[in-house]
């Protein structure tokens, strides 16, 4: 009997709700450890990340502008679509060197923490939203609103729940992201885009592009096009390149330095509120 | 009087012009030639509303972006004119006094030329009396495409006369034309009854200026001067908003028709939006990094 030929998966990027190839042409091989498996991953470009912001600064005002009950549905929707791509994230963690519970556990985890910002997207801000008190004739409170275009690089060491801890509150303000994945771990996170890709996430709120950290944090710190830098990594040299990068045009830049983001502490609303900026209105009052 | 049967009927290969244009669009300009590609399309840009909601403050802020573009960079030119509705010329003429940046007006019931040829030429009069050095019209496609050709090149030909020493541009429309062989015709119509610039669009049809328009086009020019010596503009307009097509309108232009035409007395880009993104590119040439909306002016 002749045996069939092996179709596989091509691991590309994901911008403004496509699935292109780096415009650079270039790769990264990425084998298991059993050096079994082999897959070409795109080595995401300075270009790749440019049209990754265009494409979130477009999609910023529709997201931001949706209701906060809506972002809410369609984060949920993202959870029960992670749920039933559970087989193929099986398969790629254990490719990755989890051992099946190890998997399980990660998977489960991912799926919760997109429920439960989900739960938050129409709540956290009547939680940090408050009325000031000013001497003066003026009814006097803030809100917190969505920062605008968020750059994360996002957890080395952990395939998909890094990638969703850091995402999902990033986006349930209202921020559009563009994220880079995993350098040893890329697997899931185009997978992952697949999965956002049938949840109803507008194009352009979440890019996912692969590709090698050193060289991408210079071009992730230094746009002026991007409000905000998510950073998780403990190298004090990559820190010091984010900050001082950031200060280019203020970028709030955010660390996450020994982060397990297997814990329960890794989530929170004050997750959602690293992102955003405060809005102060003061309304005359008795005239 | 000019008639339409004096002009050769010149079929256009469709494929073939999309395949060339394909070509010359893969050229690739970088680093210092691109930074002066990229001056030279800012000498070339006529800036432009064209809205029903232009207030004559919107002019005079237009105005003043014309000639300070981008004042931390003092040795950028400035852009060729502005063009505007004609009842903003005498905003924009008092806005642009000594800065050597010409006015273009629209004119001839602009955007549909549903007008009375009297109440057209009556028009491009009261512009060019306001100070507009130069008017864009628009053709009656109407009358073009129900084969009235002598009767557009005569309306032509009037409006020409009513310009005086204004510079005649003559809007063709190619998204209403429907075909190409109809754009190289209205070229060779508008080129003999005098026009001094053909311009694809008015903007306010979609497709506006698309690559084989523009190229079918610039041959048109090419072959008029072979014939007869006389160099015609062009000026793409319409839906031209990223640096990158603007450099590659420069590249096609050059194959075309050679060094001369680079130049914003033989070419011109119709755009509102086209100029930031240009600074923007250009700022990104010298720092590096780059660049958002929030740093440029808003027009």
């Amino acid at each position: 009997m002749t045996s069939r030929a092996n179709i596989q998966k091509t691991y590309k990027l994901f911008i403004n709700g496509k699935f292109p190839r780096t415009e650079s042409g270039r790769y990264i091989e990425w084998k298991d450890a059993k050096e079994t498996t082999l897959v070409n991953i795109c080595r995401g470009s300075r270009k790749d990340f440019r049209e990754a912001v265009v494409a979130a600064r477009k999609a910023f005002g529709d997201w931001s502008g949706r209701t906060a009950y809506n972002r809410a549905q369609i984060l949920y929707r993202v959870g029960e679509m992670l749920e039933g791509r559970r087989d193929q994230f099986m398969a790629e963690l254990r490719l990755q060197g989890s051992t099946k519970r190890q998997a399980d556990k990660e998977i489960n985890s991912s799926i919760d923490r997109m429920i439960y910002y989900a739960g938050w997207a129409d709540k956290y801000s009547q939680l940090f939203s408050r009325v000031n008190p000013v001497a003066m004739p003026y009814y006097n409170f803030s809100v917190p609103e969505p920062t605008g275009v968020v750059a994360a690089v996002v957890p080395e060491d952990s395939s998909l729940l890094g990638l969703v801890s850091v995402i999902a509150p990033i986006i349930t303000s209202g921020n559009t992201v563009v994220a880079l994945a995993s350098e040893s771990f890329p697997l899931c996170s185009i997978t992952f885009a697949e999965v956002l890709h049938t949840s109803d996430v507008p194009a352009g709120v979440i890019n996912i592009l692969t590709g090698q950290r050193s060289e991408l944090i210079e071009h992730f710190s230094s746009h002026m096009d991007v409000n905000a830098i998510v950073f998780c990594g403990s190298d004090p040299e990559q820190q010091e390149l984010v900050q001082t990068n950031a200060a280019l045009n203020v970028k709030r830049p955010v660390f996450f330095r020994d982060q397990d983001w297997s814990d329960k502490k890794a989530q929170g609303p004050y997750h959602i509120l690293k992102t955003t900026e405060t809005k102060t209105t003061w309304h005359p009052i008795g005239v | 009087m000019l008639a339409h049967d004096t002009i050769k009927y010149n079929p256009i290969d469709q494929i073939g012009a999309q395949e060339r244009v394909a070509r010359l669009f893969s050229r690739s300009i970088k680093k210092e030639s691109k930074v002066e590609a990229l001056k030279t399309v800012l000498s070339m840009i006529d800036l432009t509303t064209l809205e029903g909601k232009d207030s004559p403050g919107k002019v005079k802020q237009l105005s003043y972006k014309a000639a300070h573009l981008h004042d931390q960079f003092p040795d950028l030119p400035s852009v060729a004119a502005i063009c505007v509705y004609p009842t903003m010329v005498t905003v924009a003429k008092s806005a642009l006094q000594n800065t050597g940046i010409k006015i273009a007006s629209v004119a001839t019931a602009f955007p549909s030329g549903m007008a009375s040829l009297t109440a057209k030429l009556d028009e491009v009069r009261t512009v060019v009396e306001d100070g507009a050095d130069e008017v864009d019209m628009v053709i009656s496609r109407g009358k073009f495409l129900r084969g009235e050709y002598d009767q557009v090149a005569d309306e032509i030909v009037q409006v020409k006369d009513a310009c005086g020493k204004a510079h005649l541009k003559v809007i063709l429309e190619t998204g209403e034309l429907v075909t190409l062989d109809n754009v190289r015709l209205a070229s060779d119509l508008a080129m003999n009854a005098g026009a001094d610039f053909i311009k694809t669009s008015t903007g306010k049809v979609s497709p506006a200026a698309t690559p084989t328009v523009v190229l079918v086009m610039l041959e048109a020019i090419r072959d008029f001067y072979k014939q007869t010596g006389k160099k015609i503009g062009m000026k793409p307009a319409g839906g031209i908003s990223v640096a990158k097509q603007a450099i590659q309108y420069l590249v096609m232009v050059r194959e075309t028709l050679g060094q001369d035409w680079l130049s914003p007395d033989l070419f011109r880009f119709g755009a509102s939006s086209l100029a930031n993104n240009v600074l923007m590119q250009i700022v990104k040439q010298t720092t590096g990094v780059y660049q958002s909306d929030n740093y440029f002016s808003i027009d």
